[in-house]
């Protein structure tokens, strides 16, 4: 279990005694790791435990406030990235950072561009980055514009980059989680031969299966601190998940089914052009004008998507991020102009503005709360108000009725466990987890009928998980029908009645929950699977 | 301590540091210009010997306050919700001009009159900041360009009225042009009477204290109610905050853009009148100009809030009427624009500075005011 007994050399990074304080998010505290050269070093722990924290400090992003670390025997401190990248150090972070309308090539040497008589040399990069790639057995087209790659393309440039930059030491934050299965497998071929070359990866998820597949070697963080150090070999995943959540495990099935025969929502023929609305024409149904646009060859960010959520049900999207989820949500809240048709009950909600949507029953916990979901420098009380301005008991004629707000928000406060000194409190000082609560009990004020979830645990603990969890099951059995959007597909397996596909804007298959595994929706996500409609 | 009052706290200190170091960096460029900074500073308090000249004085930083105080008021509109609305100088210009105009052509009891005359000015105002409006919202257009070329266009357009279709008639031997006087009724009553209450002599000068005060007073108020208690007010605050969060609460953006910038223009309107209904009777070619560019100054110093703004309007009318009491103690009253502009750089650094410091402190408290679950706390 402990590392020197498998030491051959001392150990590339070793962190001692780490400790960060940090208003409002988790911490880390006294964190101990060491990780041996050539190996894939995997940190699991729960969204929120501190693992990020961690690596801005081992990629020179944060300053610890007490501890040290070693790189490859020697101490350093790293005041910035570009300490870190000269130390050998290298990240490759979950969101990429690639400028979409420039090559392979140019990504690559961003930054640290070789260059001949002021010029780029393009050649010398051209001979570097395939010299790397084959070595390590990475291929990507050097030529390629990043816009037309995929996922797993662009997480190959995101490492070559590195690479690129002298890397000894890869930094991989959660790698896997825009990936499908296939291409997971592909990334771990990858990682497996970087550390025959004599490179160390270290690997942060909270996937177990992933991270007992690759890792050599796992260290387990809780509420900030290194809990235990274990091999692969020896832990299930079972195990290794009661060492990172400490109690009993959460699950996210939902019991018996509350599902109705009424039907809450109902959407037809959904379709949305990519370069801009064009109104269809006069006594053209839509679906004629679905196969118009068709046949003109215009691309298509939904295609004749139509689906039906009855009162008592959450129906689960799965798919790739980027597959015309946030515009199917866009085209509900009457963000986006589409074509088709949406009702809500019998109530026809074509040409509706968002408000009048909002005011006939929809709630909407959005993909990204900090954009769309809060207002981070006003009070708590005031994002209660927002989204529900036009209704009690935010307003009383032209006012805000400030009193009643804050009376509501102290529901809120109270019914959901959001961690808060009071309701004049501003948004951005909660963390993650409690500010989500705070959306999830908002989006429920005012008893919907339907609610877009979307993403609704992301990026939160797992206590502030298993509730969101509860409201959503308890908000079911109550009669409100919920759209789920969510890359977790445990979540969405787990919480759903039915599960839809989509893929490149369409509905490419029904499936049920009850005997569906991860890796065969993967297939339905990616397209390996051809969409047979089953159910 | 509530949160409101911490953060409001910090505002205030982050305003008075920014004053003395403003004050400190004016005092090198006095010395440089050759002058005593004491001898500078004393003039500033120095309203006259006489008790006609002080009550003069003190009549002189109240008007000049009134004009700027409702200048700000109209920036800070726009500004609430990131519209920069650079056009108030062309706004309130046009609208003077109109105004004036339209209220010498008939007379009414004086309430009617000066009625007519407010509301001719706030609709002109308005409806000149809806183009700039109408462009964004339609065609994209940045306000911020659309409103600076209104301005010359505004600009020449009122040097014209004045010289021609409005104009009214010129006396004997003089230089201005001006556009018809207004019958009596339109003219304002002065609040000369208020020195009465202290023993001081009345001002005499340039009208006295013109009565266009408690119009900018409730004008205030009211802005202040609309943008604090109304539901417009707080969608103009969400939509300033957060755009799309706001678009996805159901607040229509096209809507607010349009709103807020009439809004803005309908009172940067009515800044020309405390000049023309409290001394002039009229637009003419002396008219006060750049009001609109000193707004934009005192809504940033101000911090967009109405008393802050009223604060900021009174400390740079305080600065502008020593320029007579400066020259005489021979000190240059350039400075005083050195200080003016200085002051307002300063403030807003201090205002992002203090900002950020408040936003950490707050994260902070509410930290430890969790106690219990603080995450520095580790189990085992």
């Amino acid at each position: 279990m402990s590392s020197d007994t498998l030491a051959t050399a001392r150990p590339a990074v070793e962190l001692t005694g780490i400790t960060k304080r940090f208003p409002g998010v988790v911490a880390n505290h006294d964190i101990r790791i060491s990780v041996r050269q050539g190996t894939v070093h995997a940190i699991v722990g729960e969204n929120g435990a501190g693992k990020s924290t961690l690596m801005k400090i081992l990629y020179g992003m944060q300053k610890p406030d007490e501890g040290t670390i070693k790189v490859d025997g020697k101490d350093v401190s790293f005041r910035s990235p570009s300490d870190a990248i000269d130390a050998g150090i290298g990240m490759v972070h979950q969101h990429f950072m690639l400028a979409d309308n420039l090559t392979v090539l140019e990504n690559i040497v961003l930054g640290a561009e070789p260059a001949k008589g002021g010029r780029l040399d393009v050649a010398a990069a051209r001979k570097r980055i395939t010299e790397l790639a084959s070595a390590h057995g990475l291929r990507v087209d050097p030529g390629k514009l990043v816009e037309n790659l995929g996922v797993g393309d662009r997480q190959r440039v995101e490492i070559l980059k590195v690479l690129y930059r002298g890397a000894r030491i890869l930094i991989l934050d959660e790698p896997t989680a825009v990936l499908v299965p296939q291409e997971v497998d592909e990334l771990f071929q990858n990682l497996r031969e970087l550390t025959a070359e004599g490179l160390t990866v270290i690997f942060i998820s909270h996937k177990l299966d992933e991270v007992l597949d690759i890792a050599d070697e796992i260290t387990v963080i809780r509420r900030g601190t290194t809990v235990a150090s274990v091999d692969p070999r020896e832990v299930t995943a079972r195990q290794l998940a009661e060492l990172m959540v400490g109690s009993e495990l959460p699950t996210p099935e939902t019991r018996e089914s509350t599902v109705t025969d009424t039907v809450m929502l109902k959407v037809s023929h959904l379709t949305m052009e990519a370069d801009g609305h064009r109104a269809v024409p006069k006594d053209m149904p839509v679906e004629r004008y679905i196969d118009l646009l068709r046949e003109e060859g215009r691309r298509l960010l939904l295609d004749d998507v139509s689906f039906e959520i009855h009162k008592g049900e959450i129906l689960g999207l799965a798919g790739v991020e980027g597959n015309g989820q946030s515009e199917l949500i866009e085209a509900i809240m009457g963000i986006r102009l589409s074509h088709g048709g949406i009702t809500l009950g019998d109530q026809d909600l074509s040409g509706w503005s968002t408000l009048k949507r909002r005011e006939a029953g929809i709630g909407y916990i959005p993909e990204d709360r900090h954009r769309q979901g809060l207002l981070l420098e006003a009070s708590l009380w005031e994002n209660r108000v927002l989204g529900h301005q036009t209704r009690r008991p935010a307003r009383s004629g032209i006012w805000i009725n400030r009193g009643a707000a804050k009376a509501d928000t102290w529901r809120i406060v109270r019914d959901y466990d959001v961690r808060t000194p009071g309701v004049d409190t501003l948004a951005l000082a909660l963390s993650g987890g409690n500010q989500q609560k705070l959306i999830v009990g908002r989006e429920m004020s005012g008893e919907p009928a339907f609610l877009i979830a979307a993403h609704p645990t992301r990026g939160v603990d797992v206590g502030a998980q298993a509730a969101i969890w509860d409201h959503l099951r308890e908000a079911r059995a109550a009669g409100l029908a919920v759209l789920l959007i969510s890359a977790d597909l445990d979540e969405l397996i787990g919480l759903s009645d039915s599960i839809r596909v989509i893929y490149r804007g369409r509905l490419v298959a029904a499936l049920d929950p009850s005997d569906i595994t991860p890796e065969r929706l993967g297939g339905y996500m990616t397209g390996a699977i051809a969409g047979t409609e089953e159910s | 301590m509530p949160a409101g009052l911490n953060r409001a706290l910090f505002t205030v200190a982050g305003a008075v540091i920014a004053i003395i170091l403003a004050i400190a960096i004016c005092s090198v460029a006095i010395v440089a210009a050759g002058a005593d900074p004491l001898t500078a500073f004393a003039a500033f308090f120095d309203f006259g010997a006489s008790a006609r000249s002080q009550s003069n004085g003190i009549a002189a930083f109240l008007n000049r306050a009134v004009p700027l105080f409702i200048a700000g008021l109209a920036v800070a509109v726009g500004f609430r919700m990131n519209l920069f609305n650079i056009g108030v100088e062309g706004q309130y210009r046009l609208a003077a001009i109109c105004a004036a105009y339209v209220g010498s052509t008939f007379t009414a009891p004086k309430p009617i009159q000066i009625a007519v005359i407010i509301l001719v000015a706030a609709a002109v105002g308005g409806l000149y900041a809806l183009i700039p409006a109408v462009m964004k919202v339609t065609r994209g257009v940045n306000e911020v360009i659309a409103t600076i070329m209104l301005n010359y266009i505004a600009i020449s357009l009122t040097s014209y009225l004045v010289r021609g279709p409005f104009a009214g008639q010129r006396a004997a031997g003089e230089l201005t042009t001006t556009t018809p006087d207004l019958p009596e009724s339109a003219m304002f009553p002065d609040l000369n009477f208020v020195f009465d209450w202290f023993g001081m002599l009345a001002p005499t000068r340039g009208g006295g204290v013109w009565g266009f005060l408690l119009v900018a007073v409730v004008l205030g108020l009211v802005v202040w109610v609309v943008l604090e208690r109304t539901r417009f007010g707080f969608e103009v605050k969400a939509s300033g905050l957060n755009g799309p969060a706001a678009l996805a609460s159901g607040v229509n953006p096209k809507t607010m853009v349009i709103a807020t910038m009439v809004m803005s223009g309908a009172i940067a309107g009515l800044i020309g009148l405390p000049e023309i209904l409290g001394d002039r009777g009229a637009f003419n070619s002396n008219f006060t100009a750049g009001l609109g560019f000193l707004g934009i100054a005192v809504a940033l110093l101000g911090r967009n809030k109405p008393l802050g703004i009223a604060i900021a309007a009174l400390l740079f009318a305080f600065l502008d009427r020593a320029q007579g009491a400066l020259q005489i103690a021979d000190v240059p009253p350039s400075v005083i624009t050195i200080m003016q502009g200085v002051i307002v750089l300063l403030v807003v650094v201090a205002n992002e500075v203090t900002n950020r410091l408040a936003l950490r402190l707050e994260e902070r408290r509410a930290a430890r005011q969790l106690g219990g679950n603080s995450p520095v706390e580790v189990g085992a």
